[in-house]
Formats: C-alpha cells, structure tokens, sequence
C-alpha cells in the first residue's frame, strides 16, 4: 500500500507539478479545443490563449505565496496556498 | 529555423537539463563513495531504461498519431508551463535560483552520512542505488521526451540522436570536471525548454484536439518566437514589480 502510494505521488508530482492548475487549465482549454473542433477547424487559438491566461495566473499565486513566506511569522499561513517557495 | 532543427534544438536543450540532474547524482555518489559502485549503478540503469524504452518505443507507434498528440501535446504544454512558472519566478527574483552546487553538497552530506555498505557483490550499495535512481528517473524523462518528439515529428531517430548527443556531452563535461554543475546556467537553460515545450505542446495538443494551424507546420515559426517574447515580457513585468515592492518596504529579495 505504501508503494503503491508513493508511485502515485511520484507520478502526480511528476505530471502535474506544484500548481495543478496550470495542468487543469490545460485540460480544460484542450477538452473546449476537441468539442469546437466538431464544428469548426480554426479553433487552434484556443490553447494559445489558454497559455496567455493561465501561466500569469499562475506566476500571480506563485508571487503572492512568496510574499506571505517572506512576511515575518507567515510560515504557517503559507500552508494551504498550494505554492510551496523553497527559502534557500 | 525548419522543423528539423528545431526538433533537434527542442529534445537536445531538454536532454541537457535532465542530464544536468543525473550527473550531479552520480558525481556526489562517486565522489563521496566508490567510482565503480557508481557506474554500476549507472549501468543497471541504463540497462533498465533500455528494456523500458524497448518495450514502450514500438507500442507508441501502434497508437493513433491524433489521439498521440492530444495526450502528448496535453503533457508537453504542461510540463512547459511548469517549467516556465518556476524559470520566471527565479528569473524575476521571486523564487530563489535553482543551486546545483546546493544539491552537490546535500547528496555529498547523505552519502558520508550512510557509509559504506556491501550488498550483492557490490561494494557501496548507497553508491550503486543512488545512481541508479538518478539515471533512471532522469532517463525515463529523457526518453520520455525524445519517444514523444521523435514520434509526432515522425522522426524519431533524429529526436534520439539529439537525446543521446545531449546527454553525452553534459557527461563529457561531468566527467572531465568531476565537481558541481554550477556554472551551467540552468535556469536560462530551464527558461529555453519551457519556451520549446509550451510551443510544442500548443502546437500538438491543438493538431490532436482536431484544430488546423494556418501554415500547419510552419505555425510554429511563429509560436516559438511569440511564447519567448510572452515569457520575457512577463520576466521584465514582474522584475518591474518586485522593485516597486522592494523599494516601498525596504526588503531585500532573492539574487536574481
């Protein structure tokens, strides 16, 4: 049981990452990409703009958990922002 | 830039920076254990990746080229983007920097820390198994990359050809250096592939979702450049904030 856990860790940290996101806006952006694509073939804007929509927001999470780290005492707080900044 | 260069440019630079990971592995391993130890477990993992990439390499072929690039391109554009939202976080001093001489010297510390240990006719099995999981994990990145670009560019000997370059001539320079990977500027190199696998990604995962690219493949002589503009602009845009950020509290920040 714990290495079946461990292989499904490896592999969610491995696909996924540290913001899951970033990996269900992908989902998302692909799955409106294959239901207009039924209709349509000039639907290849969709995950570009997926991209220009996801990755700030994303970097926008990643700034503001790293400044709730950098405030004195916020260790704790950090904890459930789904961001995890190394202070290396 | 045709698309077999940027084929090979795309698999090469993400080889390197997986070979950049493993190397740093084996050379703390070898370094503060047995050298032959070390290759030995280099070895067992290549044999093992080899019987993997043997076995998976013919059965990705067998899978419809659409439905290939959705999954695939789906993967690529996310691993890019995470790959690019650390990159620009360390880039715009948000994060700090990816330090492989910290890593050197962590895995340094652990291997002195465990001893020497003989198991199954090897002499430091902390030795053997730490290079066998570096070169393992690291490699099935590697090949993971090279079987997905080779197969949707329907070219994989190039894709390998570029991966097994990559790979050699990072441990060329291990072995010729035989100390941390530090000066390979990992995260400028981190911030290339992430560009090269979100276009990639965008590029496959809309083919396979059944979207038309006007120009089809040359699209992404026009993707690449634009997801690199987009990047730096959002590296510029956030540098510009954490200065405005630092200047009104008085903080000092990460060295970026």
């Amino acid at each position: 049981m714990k290495r079946v856990r461990a292989l499904l860790e490896f592999w969610y940290d491995f696909v996924v990452g540290d913001d899951w996101r970033v990996a269900g806006g992908v989902v998302v952006a692909l799955a409106i990409t294959v239901l207009a694509g039924r209709a349509t073939s000039s639907v290849w804007w969709v995950l570009p703009v997926a991209v220009v929509v996801v990755l700030p927001w994303s970097l926008w999470r990643g700034v503001r958990a790293s400044r709730t780290a950098a405030r004195p005492g916020a260790a704790t707080e950090q904890q459930g922002a789904g961001e995890t900044v190394p202070l290396e | 830039m045709g698309p077999d260069v940027a084929l090979f440019a795309a698999v090469f630079l993400a080889c390197t920076v997986e070979a950049v990971e493993a190397t740093t592995i084996v050379l703390a391993a070898g370094v503060a254990g047995d050298w032959r130890s070390a290759m030995a477990g280099v070895g067992a993992g290549l044999l093992v990746l080899a019987v993997v990439v043997g076995a998976l390499g013919p059965a990705l072929t067998l899978i419809p080229l659409n439905g290939l690039r959705l999954v695939v391109g789906g993967l690529l554009l996310i691993f890019g983007l995470q790959w690019l939202r650390k990159a620009i976080l360390r880039a715009s001093g948000h994060k700090a920097l990816h330090d492989e001489e910290d890593i050197y010297r962590r895995e340094l510390q652990h291997a002195r820390a465990a001893g020497h240990e003989t198991r199954g006719g090897v002499s430091d099995w902390y030795a053997f198994t730490v290079s066998f999981k570096g070169v393992v994990l690291e490699g099935l990145e590697v090949a993971f990359i090279a079987l997905t670009f080779g197969s949707n560019q329907r070219d994989i000997p190039l894709a390998a050809v570029a991966a097994v370059v990559g790979v050699a001539v990072v441990a060329a320079a291990g072995f010729a250096i035989r100390a941390p990977l530090a000066r390979v500027p990992e995260n400028t190199l981190k911030l290339v592939v992430g560009v090269l696998l979100t276009s990639f990604g965008i590029f496959w995962g809309a083919e396979g979702a059944g979207a038309h690219w006007p120009g089809a493949d040359a699209a992404l002589l026009v993707l690449v450049p634009c997801v690199a503009a987009f990047v730096l602009v959002l590296i510029a845009a956030m540098r510009g904030g954490r200065q405005g950020q630092v200047g009104s509290t008085g903080q000092s920040g990460y060295a970026a």
